[in-house]
C-alpha cells in the first residue's frame, strides 16, 4: 500500500547522494571562479527551475530513448533500457533537482570570509583540504538546506517523473504519481491519505531545516 | 636574507600606478610598513604571501618564491599572516585552530601560554573577545614557524590598552622565535616599540627606508617638541582666535592672533609645537 512512498524516498535518497557528489565541486568552482564562463554555467544550472517539467521530461526522453545514440548504445552494449524504469527516474531527478543542491551550496561558499580560506592556503592546506575541513563545516546551514530541499523537491516532483518513468507499479510509480492516479479513478479516500502524508512530512522537514538553522546561528554566529 | 624586487600594476583610487618595491630584508628583522591608505601596503603583503601575482623576484633564504618563470603558491611559501580583523576557523575551537595548521601540540600549548589563552583552549572563536581573537590569530600565524611573518594592521581594531598588551606579546614572540616580520601600522608608538626599520610607501613607491628611531624622531625645523593633529575649529574670541586641535584622542586649545589664524583652514593637518619653553612631562590625571 505504501510502496509508492518507498519508491519516492529511495529515488530521493539516491538523487541526493549523486547530486551532492556532482554539486560539491561545481558549486565550489562557481563560488571561487572569476572566469567568464561562470554566468553560462550558472544559467545552465538554473534552467530546471524555470523550464516546464514537460520540456525537461521531453528532452530527457529524447536523449535517453532507444532512438537516440546514447539510448541505443546502452541497449546494445549492456541491454539496459534508459527509459521507463527506475534508472531513468534517477537520471531525470538529477537534472530536475540540480539547482536545488548547487545554489544553496554556492551561496554558502560565497558568504564565507575569503580571508579564512586564504589563511588555510597560507597554512599549506590544499584546495581540497580547505574545502573539506574549513569551507564545508562553516556552511552547515547551507549544506543542510541543500540536502533537505533537494530531497523534498525530488519527492515532490511529478511531471518529469511521469514523462520519463511512466507509472509502473513497484518500479516508477512514486507517491505524487500515485495520488494523480487515485484522483483520476476517483479514489478520493486514498488520495486524501496520501496527500495528508505528503503535506505532513513536507512541513516537518521544512520545520526541521529552519529550526536547525536558527539554532546553528545562535551557537556559531554563522 | 630576503630579496624582493617586484612590480605590479595597481588600479588605485587615484588612477593607475605601478607598485614598485625593491628591498633586502635581513633575517630576524622587524620591519614596519607605513604610508597613507591606498599606497600599496596590503598589496605588497599579499604579493609576498603569494595571494596576488606580480612580476619580478622574491627570494627567501635559499629558495625562490617568485621569478620570471615560476610563482610558488601560498601553500608552498613559509608564511604567517595576520589580518586586522580575525579570520579564524569558526568551526574549530582555539586549540584546533592551531593544530589544523600543524599537528604540534607542544608548540600550540606554548604559544597559547605566551599569549594567555591556555585557559580558553576549548572555546570557539565566536565566544572570544576582539583581543583574544587577535591573540589567537597571532598564534595561528606562528604555528608554521614561518620564515616570514606578515602582520596587516594587526592591532588597529583594538582599544589602546589591549593594543599595548598585544604589542608586548608580539615582541615576546619575536624575541623567542626571531621570525623575520613585516608589519603594516599607522601607529607611531607601535612602530617605535616593535620595529627596527621603517619603510614608508607613497603612491606605491618606497619614499623612506631607515632605522625606525631616525625616521620617527626626525624633527621639523628647530622645534624640540611637536605633535601632528587635525584642526577642528577656529573660534573667534575678542581679538584673538582659539584653535581647537585634535591630537590622538586629546583636544588641545591654542591661542592665535587673527593674522596667524588666517593662514589655517578647519580640517587641515597641523603641527603643534613649542620652541621657547622647555616642556615638562607629567602623569596624565586619571
Amino acid at each position: 500500500m505504501f510502496e509508492p512512498f518507498y519508491i519516492s524516498f529511495k529515488l530521493a535518497s539516491i538523487t541526493v547522494l549523486i547530486l551532492f557528489i556532482i554539486a560539491l565541486p561545481l558549486s565550489w568552482y562557481l563560488s571561487q571562479t572569476k572566469s567568464k564562463i561562470k554566468p553560462f554555467l550558472e544559467a545552465l544550472t538554473a534552467l530546471p527551475i524555470v523550464l516546464p517539467p514537460s520540456v525537461l521530461g521531453f528532452y530527457i526522453l529524447a536523449a535517453l530513448s532507444q532512438n537516440s545514440a546514447l539510448g541505443a548504445f546502452f541497449k546494445e552494449t549492456f541491454d539496459i533500457s534508459l527509459v521507463f524504469n527506475f534508472t531513468s527516474l534517477v537520471i531525470a531527478s538529477c537534472f530536475y533537482s540540480l539547482p536545488f543542491m548547487v545554489q544553496p551550496l554556492q551561496s554558502g561558499f560565497e558568504s564565507l570570509n575569503t580571508k579564512m580560506l586564504e589563511a588555510s592556503y597560507i597554512a599549506g592546506k590544499s584546495k581540497l583540504q580547505t574545502l573539506l575541513f574549513v569551507a564545508l563545516p562553516n556552511i552547515k546551514p547551507a549544506l543542510i538546506t541543500a540536502i533537505i530541499i533537494t530531497f523534498a523537491h525530488t519527492v515532490g516532483e511529478f511531471g518529469v517523473v511521469l514523462m520519463v518513468g511512466g507509472s509502473i507499479p513497484g518500479e516508477t510509480k512514486v507517491a505524487s504519481v500515485a495520488i494523480y492516479e487515485m484522483v483520476e479513478i476517483m479514489d478520493y479516500k486514498g488520495a486524501h491519505i496520501y496527500s495528508a502524508i505528503m503535506l505532513g512530512m513536507s512541513f516537518v522537514v521544512l520545520l526541521a531545516v529552519y529550526t536547525f538553522n536558527a539554532k546553528h546561528k545562535e551557537k556559531f554566529g554563522l | 636574507m630576503i630579496k624582493i624586487d617586484i612590480l605590479k600594476k595597481l588600479h588605485g583610487a587615484s588612477g593607475k600606478m605601478d607598485l614598485q618595491v625593491s628591498l633586502n630584508i635581513k633575517e630576524g628583522e622587524f620591519i614596519a610598513l607605513t604610508g597613507a591608505s591606498g599606497s600599496g601596503k596590503t598589496t605588497l603583503l599579499r604579493i609576498l604571501a603569494g595571494l596576488e601575482d606580480a612580476e619580478g623576484k622574491i627570494e627567501v633564504a635559499n629558495s625562490t618564491w617568485l621569478n620570471n618563470t615560476k610563482s610558488l603558491s601560498p601553500q608552498k611559501r613559509s608564511i604567517g599572516f595576520m589580518h586586522q580583523v580575525s579570520a579564524l576557523f569558526d568551526n574549530m575551537n582555539v586549540l584546533e585552530n592551531l593544530l589544523f595548521i600543524q599537528k604540534d601540540k607542544n608548540l600550540a600549548l606554548r604559544l597559547l601560554s605566551i599569549t594567555g589563552l591556555i585557559e580558553l583552549q576549548n572555546r570557539y572563536p565566536k565566544t572570544l573577545s576582539g583581543g583574544q581573537k587577535q591573540r589567537l590569530s597571532l598564534c595561528r600565524a606562528m604555528m608554521r614557524k614561518p620564515q616570514l611573518l606578515l602582520l596587516d594592521e594587526p592591532l588597529s581594531a583594538l582599544d589602546a590598552q589591549m593594543r599595548s598588551k598585544l604589542q608586548e606579546e608580539i615582541l615576546m614572540l619575536h624575541r623567542e622565535f626571531n621570525t623575520t616580520t613585516v608589519m603594516v601600522s599607522h601607529d607611531p608608538s607601535e612602530i617605535y616599540k616593535l620595529s627596527t626599520r621603517t619603510i614608508t610607501l607613497e603612491n606605491a613607491k618606497v619614499i623612506k627606508d631607515g632605522n625606525t628611531k631616525e625616521v620617527l624622531l626626525k624633527m621639523q625645523g628647530s622645534q624640540k617638541f611637536s605633535f601632528e593633529g587635525e584642526l577642528l575649529e577656529l573660534k573667534k574670541v575678542d581679538i584673538v582666535v582659539i584653535a581647537i586641535v585634535a591630537i590622538g584622542q586629546q583636544l588641545v586649545e591654542v591661542v592665535l592672533s587673527r593674522q596667524e589664524a588666517s593662514a589655517f583652514k578647519v580640517g587641515q593637518r597641523v603641527i603643534l609645537g613649542t620652541k621657547a619653553f622647555s616642556p615638562t612631562i607629567s602623569h596624565p590625571s586619571l
